[in-house]
């Protein structure tokens, strides 16, 4: 999937404190040191721990300026399964346009559930990095995932900004573990 | 390719205001935390206790005191600096008016939102609306970017125009958003702002004033007039302190914005960071064959009426966005634009009010362009 329109929007589900607002703020980053624009905010309803949210991210090769929430996405992040049930996820995207969810379960599995005819890229984020860095940490470990299907940035600038980001608070060790985990996401089928 | 450049970030509006902040490094700024202003405090504390600032931050119990000791600090002689929101603003109502009656230089940070009842968190205008008559210049902000550039901008006018100063960012929609930000280098600002000496101050022991005194019938009148005409003259000093800015930042800021507004039939007028869908939707109403315009408010105290009536003078109609209400009668920005019109002695308009985005409500583009083709018949874009 490659930039189709000046602007390329992004819806992430999540639930209160999985950290879609800072997923969506590394790609934003990495964007910007690519020398793109961006804008990165959340719904902003009552964020409460567990509570379903939606983060919105767009990028543009141009100045951005509108301020709507996004509501026709190119893409959409699932970051926790449980939402499919109670969320539609779907809403706003057509076949040519991705949606990556955050599960063990098939494709075709998910677009049955779903009743969903467009493009689903399913991503074991949790089981990667539970393998790989000891806890459950799928809100970063699916960026490698959303570059390799969206294409908005490289995956250098993510892995990079990630470093820039959490070296510091983490420690050099666990960081590349997380960025050896991104990694592992944006290759994996 | 890119090349990587420091001065290239993307950050919230909250963060923004606190790196203006910490390249300006204020003598004091005391804080009390609301939402959604909490960022801008949060952040800089942690500039100051990192060692990156070396402001004194003044933890007080409630916004009354914050503005309180803001008033203290500013009287003293401190480059003074605070931030708050909604329901902070409005308990700090009674010393605003204190501030600026005694002429006090103090910039402070407006993540504006709605008031209560009822509870409500989100975006709006009714809070620094509530504030429109206190005597503090009050500035717009557009998004991260202008709320960078005009936070050094109200400092440098704060202590020009001796008067104290609100830049003011949408609540969530600004202070919460990431977007893309330039940044000077801070020797830079800080040569712009130069070193803060105050005419007067408290702790001059060798000149001693008295700040705030009992004015009575015979001279409080005339205090008052003197401050007006302070309030006035404001609005020059802040024209010519943008430009000055502007030269060193490649960036334009100014009294308002006109954007497409030369040929246009159709000018809408709104403040903050609706404007950002709003010329969006002046672009897609173009294409469309419609001569529509913005005219973005920036300056709202003082408000440049002749300046409106002049930007305004070819439109046939005039569409005014308020987000806030002035409650039993016409809607804040409304009112203002309806006065600039009455300088013009041949008033052809027509002219709508419409209030949107009360309490968080989102405005879509499409919206903006139903209220300009006239499809929205109501004062109220739900």
């Amino acid at each position: 999937m490659k930039y189709h329109k000046d602007i390329f929007e992004i819806i992430f589900h999540a639930r209160g404190g999985q950290g879609a607002k800072t997923a969506a703020e590394i790609l934003a980053q990495a964007a910007v040191s690519e020398g793109k624009f961006v804008q990165a905010f959340p719904s902003f309803g009552p964020e409460r721990s567990g509570a379903p949210t939606k983060t919105y991210l767009r990028v543009s090769n141009k100045a951005i300026r509108t301020k709507e929430p996004v509501i026709d996405p190119d893409a959409v992040i699932v970051l926790d399964e449980t939402l499919l049930e109670s969320v539609k996820v779907t809403d706003g995207l057509d076949k040519n346009e991705a949606l990556i969810v955050n599960t063990k379960k098939s494709a075709a599995d998910v677009s049955h559930k779903l009743n969903f005819k467009g493009k689903v890229y399913p991503v074991d984020a949790n089981g990667i990095s539970l393998e790989i860095v000891g806890q459950p940490r799928p809100n970063t470990v699916i960026l490698g995932k959303i570059v390799k299907i969206t294409e908005m940035v490289k995956l250098e600038s993510v892995t990079s900004e990630f470093q820039k980001i959490f070296e510091a608070k983490i420690g050099k060790e666990n960081c590349e573990k997380n960025i050896a985990a991104i990694e592992k996401a944006y290759d994996a089928v | 390719m890119f090349k990587k450049d420091k001065t290239k970030l993307a950050l919230t509006g909250g963060a923004a205001a606190a790196l203006a902040l910490k390249q300006i490094e204020p003598d004091v700024m005391p804080v009390y935390p609301i939402t959604p202003q909490t960022p801008i405090i949060e952040t800089y504390a942690k500039f100051c206790a990192d060692g990156e600032a070396k402001t004194e931050m003044i933890e007080v119990e409630s916004e009354h005191s914050a503005m309180s000791a803001a008033v203290g600090a500013s009287a003293a002689g401190a480059r003074t600096v605070t931030a708050t929101s909604s329901q902070g603003l409005a308990l700090m109502n009674e010393i605003l008016y204190i501030a600026s009656g005694m002429r006090l230089p103090i910039m402070m940070l407006v993540s504006a939102r709605a008031l209560s009842a009822p509870l409500n968190i989100h975006g709006d205008h009714s809070d620094v609306m509530g504030a429109r008559d206190a005597g503090w210049i009050q500035i717009f902000c557009e998004n991260t970017q202008e709320v960078y550039d005009k936070t050094i901008i109200g400092m440098k006018l704060a202590e020009a125009a001796k008067l104290p100063v609100m830049v003011i960012m949408d609540g969530f929609n600004t202070s919460h958003s990431v977007e893309n930000l330039e940044v000077l280098d801070e020797k830079i600002v800080k040569k712009f702002l130069g070193e803060y000496r105050p005419e007067k101050h408290l702790l001059d022991v060798e000149n001693p004033v008295t700040f705030g005194a009992l004015a009575l019938q015979n001279v409080y009148f005339e205090f008052k007039i003197d401050q007006e005409e302070a309030m006035w003259k404001a609005a020059k000093e802040y024209a010519r302190i943008a430009e000055e800015y502007g030269k060193i930042s490649g960036r334009k800021c100014g009294i308002f914005e006109k954007y497409k507004t030369k040929d246009a039939e159709k000018i809408l007028i709104l403040a903050g960071s609706t404007a950002g869908t709003a010329k969006d939707a002046v672009d897609d109403l173009r294409k469309k064959g419609e001569k529509t315009g913005l005219l973005k408010i920036e300056l709202f105290r003082p408000f440049p009426y002749e300046k409106m009536a002049e930007a305004l003078k070819n439109a046939k109609e005039i569409i005014v966005m308020d987000r806030a209400l002035s409650s039993g009668s016409n809607a804040p920005l409304y009112s203002e634009i309806i006065s600039s019109l009455y300088q013009i002695q041949d008033t052809k308009y027509k002219i709508q009010s419409v209030v949107y985005g009360l309490g968080g409500r989102d405005v879509f583009k499409k919206q903006i362009e139903d209220v300009v083709m006239g499809k929205i018949k109501s004062n109220y874009l739900t």
